[in-house]
């Protein structure tokens, strides 16, 4: 018995060392839910540091609004706990927008430019600044700091490109 | 007609046929309407970029969009006049939604641009292809995919057989019939070219074994020729035998697996109307500016015209005369076609067919029941796949699942639906299914980007830090060492206060000026 | 009114199909009423109208549409399959009380059509045979059609000790299992009343009936060769092979394959696609693995049929079956333009 949980022990030591994963692999796979958004609406500074925060359990798994209630129940469903509605205080589900710059009011402060937390507006100082629209991600984050609100969120409208076959509904309850 | 081994591919259905309605009466010219909106999307890929603006005068045959990429090729005006602009409208697909149009005034001249023909035969091969997309030839059965690109072929590749595709398969459609019964020799021209240049050793012909009048005149017309070899086909009626994969694996006994194509099995497949447009666009110098549609169910004068592109669907339809208890128009035919959500939208390139059907001619299937696991659908099924399967994991929203079962392998040819007891929408549901995961897999790339350029952000702000650290630290080194020099305290001071202001000079120019 | 292909739809319906699968049973019910007299139409009637009943009732409690779904004829199915495999003289409340658990349970507690694990009508009859043994091989003797008696049995409080008897196989392992009586099996064929010369007297008749229904089945493409052929194949082999190793003990396919459920079995009860594999391979070993435990379980185990049983426990691994048969979809099978293996 002893001989044995000794061995055991020992291969489980080898195997740790020899196997060792290197990152956090539950971070990385949270990480992956979540919608990349860097929006900080969580309460982090950006997704990476949520993801690493529910890992440890220091965070909820319903505090983000861009990932809305599928991203939960996807978290739900990795993490093996409850499905929860999304938390009020960290904002509500909105159409996906992108940030639009009002370029007759712009006054190229590059206050925007500074805040945006993926690098999609482009601009120099005293030059008029435009939103890279492929590469926004809705956050939101370019709102506050313009000092004359010539940036709008705009909801992506639905073109032939984007446009999605509709969940078939089910003809039998018609029927009755 | 040789005799000749073929292969069978597994499933397939036999519904009826309604190809004698329309394949009758000769082919009519649809006259020219007043306005024609030529779509910038055609074509399977990348739309075109349009090259015309408000107020130009075209002439027929004109480029007035160039390819929009690599994948998208010229589209041309249908006839004289003047562009009125580029406007948002309808255009024949299923979501209804607008789309930027070419709007052109006919002038009612149809004065042709100038144009002629070439020797296909004494031109480089890529040359041919280049005239080709810029005669905006795609393939007309339907996906309107660019020819050329189908013509390509790396140097590991090599094209053994070129097959044209006159099987049509689909009920009520006959255009590609009619086509083959008058233009055969066309055909065979424009097929000469297409294998000349994806350097093809010979030419298959299959055609369904239910239009034996257009076996015979391209068989005929085969005969006459000489130079490469024709094989002229009948294949045993059974839908989807005009699938390309399908009439490949009957004609060669091949079958070509999802994500590859035919070029990696020596073959590639071309509708016969490709091949005449092919011929056309070569040897007359005339582009794609008009092609030849069905038009028949519940109207009074079922039959085929050849009708310009951007021709309001409206007009084309009212040639044929529908009859009143009409509720419907499809685009296509009824088992793969679609709806038309309005008659605004004008003819492309890609439509074969408009079919105005009623409650009487498609009855509502009764209520959708439970899957009973029957496997109907699976013997039914081309594509050798489980429909009842990926329909029950598409219903229940778990894509991952879907896929495991080759939802993707899937041609919506809509056999399942046809047969399922149930009356279950299946194609329907490995529609959604199919758009879902493609959305999503766009949104997991945007996310992969953003984490990305998040993660460089944070990174470059990292480094600033760390690089302006530095430099101060460097700075503080070399004012020490200049103390150390100085020997007198005056000298001391004024080194001192120069560094002071220094250190502040990035500061202020840091604040951005907010005026 | 649908907007997208296809609009064409062929007339079929899951009633069309239930249907045919209750006209397929009428040449074995017509032999039946030859050799067993007509009291099994009477246990169809009161199986019919409980099953209707109780499919209306959970329809309407499950808040379902009722109509579309009671006039599917999937509950028609079960309830006569209970009553062809229940004994034609079972008092009347065992016939109700195995359809109830057949529709109420196995079916609608299951989620409904297309949604149930087991077979219903194998759960009811697995029930019943663990609750009423007596009743449930209580058979009357080949020939008495004697109306009146019969229905007093079904309806009365009297026992009908004097008609019945036990089903062929039944009495062949009651006389196998007991070492005393030093049985051989053609011994016991050859003396027994109940035995006709192939499978029981009456029975093989019956067999052949359902058979012919089967056959017009795969005809009529409701149901495939895969399951019928697997199943028979694969029971007419174990029982051949044990029949050549000692003949005394074991009886030959012939009986085994013309007695009690087998035709019944093979072309009604495993190919129940809802609680069967799908696939062709799955079905081919589906089939053969029922057969197997179904004459294991006639054999060796102490219940008159094993096909009930062996329908349960195969169901359990249809998942699993079909999981790891799934068919090679176009252009997978392996070398580009060979023939698919089907």
């Amino acid at each position: 018995m002893a001989i044995g949980s000794v061995l055991l022990g020992g291969a489980l030591g080898y195997a740790s060392v020899k196997f060792r994963v290197e990152g956090d692999p539950l971070v990385e796979k949270i990480d992956a839910i979540l919608p990349q958004t860097q929006c900080g609406q969580c309460g982090f500074p950006g997704c990476k540091p949520y993801a690493e925060a529910i890992a440890k359990g220091e965070a909820d798994i319903n505090c983000c609004p861009p990932g809305g209630e599928e991203g939960i129940r996807k978290l739900a469903d990795l993490l093996g706990r409850e499905f929860k509605p999304l938390s009020g205080e960290h904002g509500i589900e909105k159409p996906k927008s992108t940030a639009v710059i009002d370029e007759n009011v712009c006054i190229g402060c590059t206050l925007c430019i500074q805040a945006c937390p993926v690098d999609a507006i482009v601009g120099a100082a005293k030059q008029m600044h435009t939103v890279i629209a492929s590469q926004c991600t809705g956050c939101e984050l370019c709102l506050a700091p313009c000092p004359v609100n010539c940036i709008a969120m705009v909801p992506i409208p639905e073109t032939i490109d984007n446009w999605k076959w509709k969940y078939p509904v089910f003809a039998v309850r018609k029927a009755a | 007609m040789n005799v000749r081994e073929l292969f069978k591919f597994t499933g397939g259905v036999k519904p009826a046929s309604h190809k004698a309605e329309s394949n009758q009466a000769a082919i009519a010219v649809a006259p020219l309407s007043p306005v024609l909106t030529v779509p910038l999307r055609q074509n399977a890929g990348l739309a075109s970029r349009p090259l015309v603006q408000a107020g130009d005068k075209v002439l027929k045959g004109q480029i007035i969009a160039g390819p929009g990429g690599s994948i998208s090729v010229a589209i041309h005006a249908p006839t004289s006049g003047t562009v009125r602009g580029i406007e948002t409208h309808p255009i024949p697909h299923p979501s209804g939604l607008l789309s930027p149009c070419v709007v052109i005034e006919a002038d009612g001249e149809d004065r042709w641009i100038e144009h002629s023909a070439v020797d296909p035969y004494s031109l480089p091969v890529d040359e041919l292809r280049m005239r080709l997309r810029d005669a905006g030839v795609v393939g007309l059965g339907g996906a309107a995919f660019p020819s050329f690109v189908k013509t390509q072929h790396s140097p590991t590749q090599d094209i053994e057989t070129l097959i044209l595709n006159g099987a049509e398969c689909e009920p009520f459609i006959t255009c590609d019939d009619l086509l083959m019964r008058t233009k055969p020799d066309e055909i065979l021209d424009g097929a000469a070219i297409l294998a000349h240049i994806a350097g093809a050793k010979r030419i298959v012909v299959g055609i369904e074994d239910n239009k034996p009048e257009a076996v015979s005149a391209m068989s005929t017309a085969a005969a006459k020729r000489s130079g490469l070899p024709i094989e002229v086909i009948a294949v045993p009626t059974r839908y989807p035998a005009g699938g390309e994969k399908q009439l490949i694996r009957v004609l060669t006994g091949i079958e070509i697996p999802f994500g590859k194509l035919g070029p990696d099995y020596g073959v590639q497949c071309f509708n016969v109307g490709t091949a005449c447009a092919t011929a056309r666009a070569l040897l007359s110098g005339e582009p794609m500016i008009s092609r030849l549609v069905t038009v028949t169910g519940n109207v009074e004068r079922p039959g085929n015209f050849e009708v310009r592109i951007g021709t309001p669907i409206s007009d084309l339809l009212k040639l044929a005369e529908p009859k009143a208890d009409t509720d419907r128009t499809l685009m296509g035919g009824p088992m793969m076609g679609f709806a038309l959500p309005t008659l605004d939208a004008p003819l492309v390139k890609a439509t074969n067919c408009i079919l105005a059907g009623s409650k009487a001619m498609f009855p509502p299937p009764g209520p959708e029941m439970p899957c009973i696991r029957c496997g109907s659908c699976a013997r039914a099924c081309p594509m050798d796949l489980q429909p009842f399967e990926m329909f029950w994991f598409s219903r229940a929203k778990i894509l991952g699942k879907a896929q495991e079962y080759h939802l993707f392998d899937c041609i919506e040819c809509g056999c399942c639906t046809y047969v399922c007891p149930s009356r279950i929408p299946l194609v329907d549901y490995f529609r959604f299914a199919k758009s879902e995961i493609r959305a999503r897999e766009k949104e997991n790339e945007a996310a992969d980007a953003a984490r990305l350029r998040y993660e460089f952000r944070l990174e470059r702000e990292e480094r600033e830090k760390q690089e302006k650290a530095a430099k101060l630290a460097a700075k503080a080194a070399e004012t020490k060492a200049k103390l150390a020099a100085a020997g007198d305290a005056d000298e001391k001071k004024a080194l001192i206060a120069a560094a002071m202001a220094r250190t502040q000079e990035p500061k202020a120019e840091e604040k951005p000026s907010a005026e | 009114m649908p907007s997208s292909s296809p609009f064409l739809r062929q007339p079929a319906s899951v009633q069309l199909v239930m249907l045919k699968v209750l006209a397929a049973l009428l040449p074995g019910i017509a032999i039946y009423i030859n050799f067993f007299g007509w009291a099994v139409v009477v246990q169809i009637a009161i199986a019919s109208v409980t099953a209707l009943l109780a499919e209306a009732l959970m329809l309407t409690i499950r808040k379902k549409p009722v109509r579309p779904f009671l006039a599917d004829g999937s509950a028609l199915v079960t309830a006569w399959l209970v009553a062809l495999t229940v004994p034609p003289i079972a008092p009347w409340w065992l016939t109700m009380l195995a359809v109830l658990i057949a529709i109420v349970i196995a079916k609608h507690l299951y989620g409904g059509l297309g949604q149930n694990p087991f077979n219903p009508a194998m759960v009811a009859f697995c029930s019943m045979i663990v609750a009423y043994p007596q009743l449930m091989s209580q058979w009357p003797a080949v020939g008495f059609t004697d109306f009146a008696a019969q229905i007093q049995a079904i309806f009365g409080q009297r026992h009908l000790d004097a008609i019945v008897m036990a089903t062929p196989l039944d009495a062949l392992r009651t006389a196998l299992h007991t070492p005393e009586a030093r049985a051989t099996v053609s011994g016991v064929l050859g003396s027994h009343a109940t035995f006709g010369n192939i499978g029981g007297k009456g029975w093989e008749w019956i067999a052949l009936g359902y058979l012919i229904g089967g056959l017009w089945l795969i005809q009529q493409r409701v149901i495939t060769w895969h399951v019928p052929a697997a199943f028979l194949g694969t029971l007419c082999l174990a029982s051949l092979l044990a029949n050549l190793a000692n003949p005394d003990q074991y009886a030959g396919p012939v009986f085994h394959m013309l007695t009690g459920g087998a035709m019944l079995g093979a072309f009604f009860i495993a190919t129940d696609p809802v609680s069967g594999s799908t696939t062709p391979r799955g079905k081919l070993i589906f089939a053969a693995g029922l057969a197997l435990l179904t004459w294991i379980i006639r054999v060796f185990g102490a219940y008159p049929d094993g096909i009930a049983f062996a329908t349960l426990l195969m169901n359990i691994c249809v998942p699993l079956i079909d999981m790891h048969t799934q068919p090679a979809v176009f252009g997978h099978k392996g070398k580009a333009g060979k023939e698919p293996q089907r």
